[in-house]
């Protein structure tokens, strides 16, 4: 049989039960168009996330108090120590490293920030001039925060767009005083909308020195702190200095954690290309149960054709014929299916990224190629029970069959 | 030439076993028009679908052309059915998706037959059979006797040497079944072999050679008759 003649029987034999060969093929297709959705999904939130980690700033080290690397609980857990808190002079200290061009301390707490009538609660960081320049804030009206020794409080404020816009409407801000928690703050600046950044929404942000965020908290630690390394080449000894320096300060005690920004931008570069293989592995489930379905109408077809095929195998069929002509038809009804579920899938994705400009949603061509070949050896794979009963009917049950 | 020898067929049903053929020798040489005939459960259909190679035989050996094809795997016994054998069915057995002149070209299509020498064989094969006008009808269009008409068709599209026909004429009225007949006795006429099975008299008597069948066995031959009469 030649295989153009394979592949027109198996196409008539589909046209003949419309509504079954749609259903298949749409099954299919919701499965490819999950497969490429949700991977490109998953992609898109990996550039994101790698975008926004890089939006930092160059050669940045975070240093975390309390160690992390060996167990999941601080050091001294066991002795009944508690770690040592990460507080300003430690910071301030890391500032005089060579490797180090300069350290932006960071506390941060919830506080209820209010001006006139209006109020809203708002993440409060405390932060100074260095932490502007590490993050390239861009200003909308105003000043940053004021440079300042770091020990220094100073009632002065810079507001997040969507802070300003909920507090102040159309007023005027800057050289307001607004009070946070119970103290009053001038207001120096306002940020220009920038949206999420490391899971801060920036434009909700209430800045104010770190001193005075300290008093405000009634806190001494530091959330973490920031250090950028002079250059590329400095960073693995900036690392050193900095675990060297906290650990004489702390009588010896390596208590805080250093991580480098490319150490956590390839971690979360794994985590998240991992999620993106589990979320498209999860969708490919569907195409295996879509591969169940064309096992399940191969079978039927099977056995409501059991007359036609008998009669093929009279007119001269070879069961090897019967097995090709099986697999042809499923063949057939994925490839449609998944090339369906591929522009589906590709819709779904440009809706996406209408819908939500900022994420990438592109699927990567690995993720539409593998829906695909797994569409087809699914198809195949599932058929191979239906084709090789239907090779195996006896001709003459089958023929006679009622 | 077939040579049926001590063939034996027996099928279980349940706990039973029921002898459908027991020890038949047949010879059938080339161009014989032959009537099997019998009661129902006589064995008749068993015996034609064995000399179709569609059923193996428990016992016994059967030649075809001078050639065992009970020991053949069923890949080469389906090169045999394709290329020496037509079957026409009771029921008519055509592809119902299929037009006339695609369920007569399926056995070529099946042999791989190039595309261009399939449409002059099926054109010549309506005409002769007078069908060149419902070419591109499907099955439910036609008449019974057009159906059958088809299935003719579709039996000698591969110039087999032996056509086998199960009650052709069963889901016909007379005048079709004549008109049906006819076509049966031109093909032997041209020195294809014919057998039939039938229960109908009337049908049988078209064939020069009458075979009867009874509770699996050949009860009468009229050729080993005329030949003891000789």
């Amino acid at each position: 049989m030649r295989p153009g003649d394979v592949f027109g029987f198996s196409a008539q034999s589909l046209a003949a039960h419309p509504s079954r060969t749609a259903l298949t093929m749409l099954a299919i297709s919701i499965g490819v168009a999950a497969v490429v959705v949700l991977t490109a999904l998953g992609e898109a939130a990996r550039t994101y996330v790698i975008d926004q980690f890089s939006s930092l700033g160059s050669h940045l080290l975070i240093v975390f108090p309390g160690r992390t690397e060996t167990s999941g609980t601080f050091p001294g857990a066991l002795t009944g120590a508690t770690p040592r808190d990460l507080t300003l002079d430690d910071a301030l200290s890391l500032a005089r490293e060579r490797t180090v061009r300069r350290v932006a301390p960071l506390t941060i707490g919830s506080a209820l920030v209010s001006w006139g009538r209006r109020s809203r609660e708002g993440a409060v960081l405390g932060s100074r001039l260095q932490r502007w320049e590490i993050r390239h804030f861009a200003m909308a009206q105003g000043r940053f925060l004021p440079a300042l020794d770091a020990r220094q409080a100073r009632p002065v404020v810079v507001l997040g767009s969507v802070v300003r816009d909920e507090l102040f409407g159309p007023a005027n801000a800057v050289g307001e005083w607004v009070r946070i928690g119970e103290r009053r703050y001038r207001v120096a600046g306002v940020l220009a909308p920038q949206g999420q950044s490391l899971g801060f929404n920036t434009d909700e942000l209430v800045i104010v020195p770190v001193a005075s965020a300290q008093a405000l908290f009634n806190q001494a630690s530091l959330l973490r702190v920031l250090v950028e390394a002079r250059s590329r080449e400095d960073i693995a000894a900036a690392k050193q200095a900095v675990i060297e320096t906290l650990k004489a300060r702390h009588e010896g005690e390596q208590d805080v954690t250093v991580v480098t920004q490319d150490a956590l931008l390839a971690t979360f570069d794994r985590i998240l290309r991992a999620l993106t293989l589990a979320v498209g592995g999860i969708a490919a489930i569907s195409l295996a149960v879509a591969g169940i379905l064309i096992m399940n109408v191969m079978l039927i077809a099977v056995s409501q054709r059991t007359r036609e095929i008998g009669l093929l195998k009279a007119l001269g069929a070879t069961p090897a014929q019967i097995r090709r002509l099986f697999f042809a038809e499923a063949l057939l009804l994925s490839v449609a299916g998944a090339l369906a579920g591929l522009v589906l899938g590709e819709a779904g994705s440009y809706a996406i990224g209408k819908l939500y400009p900022m994420l990438p949603v592109v699927a990567p061509a690995w993720a539409a190629g593998a829906a695909l070949a797994t569409a087809l050896a699914t198809g195949v794979v599932f058929t191979a029970v239906p084709a090789r009963r239907a090779a195996r009917l006896d001709p003459v049950l089958a023929l006679y069959r009622r | 030439m077939i040579e049926l020898g001590g063939v034996e067929r027996v099928f279980v049903v349940g706990t039973a076993e029921v002898h459908a053929l027991r020890r038949v020798d047949l010879r059938i040489a080339d161009g014989e028009y032959v009537a099997v005939m019998g009661p129902s459960g006589s064995g008749k259909s068993t015996l034609l679908n064995l000399i179709g190679l569609l059923d193996r035989p428990d016992a016994g050996r059967y030649l075809l052309d001078g050639r065992d094809v009970t020991d053949l795997t069923d890949e080469e016994q389906a090169a045999v059915r394709s290329r020496k054998i037509g079957f026409v069915f009771q029921s008519f057995h055509l592809v119902g998706r299929l037009d006339a002149a695609d369920n007569i070209a399926l056995p070529m299509v099946l042999a791989g037959i190039a595309p261009d020498e399939r449409r002059a064989r099926v054109e010549r094969a309506l005409a002769e059979f007078g069908l060149a006008e419902r070419a591109r009808h499907r099955p439910d269009e036609l008449s019974g006797g057009q159906r059958q008409r088809v299935a003719i068709a579709r039996a000698t599209v591969m110039r087999p040497s032996v056509i086998l026909a199960d009650e052709p004429t069963g889901n016909l009225d007379r005048a079709t079944g004549r008109e049906v007949m006819a076509s049966l006795d031109r093909l032997n006429a041209r020195g294809v072999t014919v057998i039939l099975v039938t229960h109908d008299p009337e049908i049988g008597a078209h064939a020069r050679r009458q075979v009867r069948m009874l509770d699996g066995a050949i009860a009468s031959d009229s050729l080993a008759a005329t030949a003891a009469e000789r």
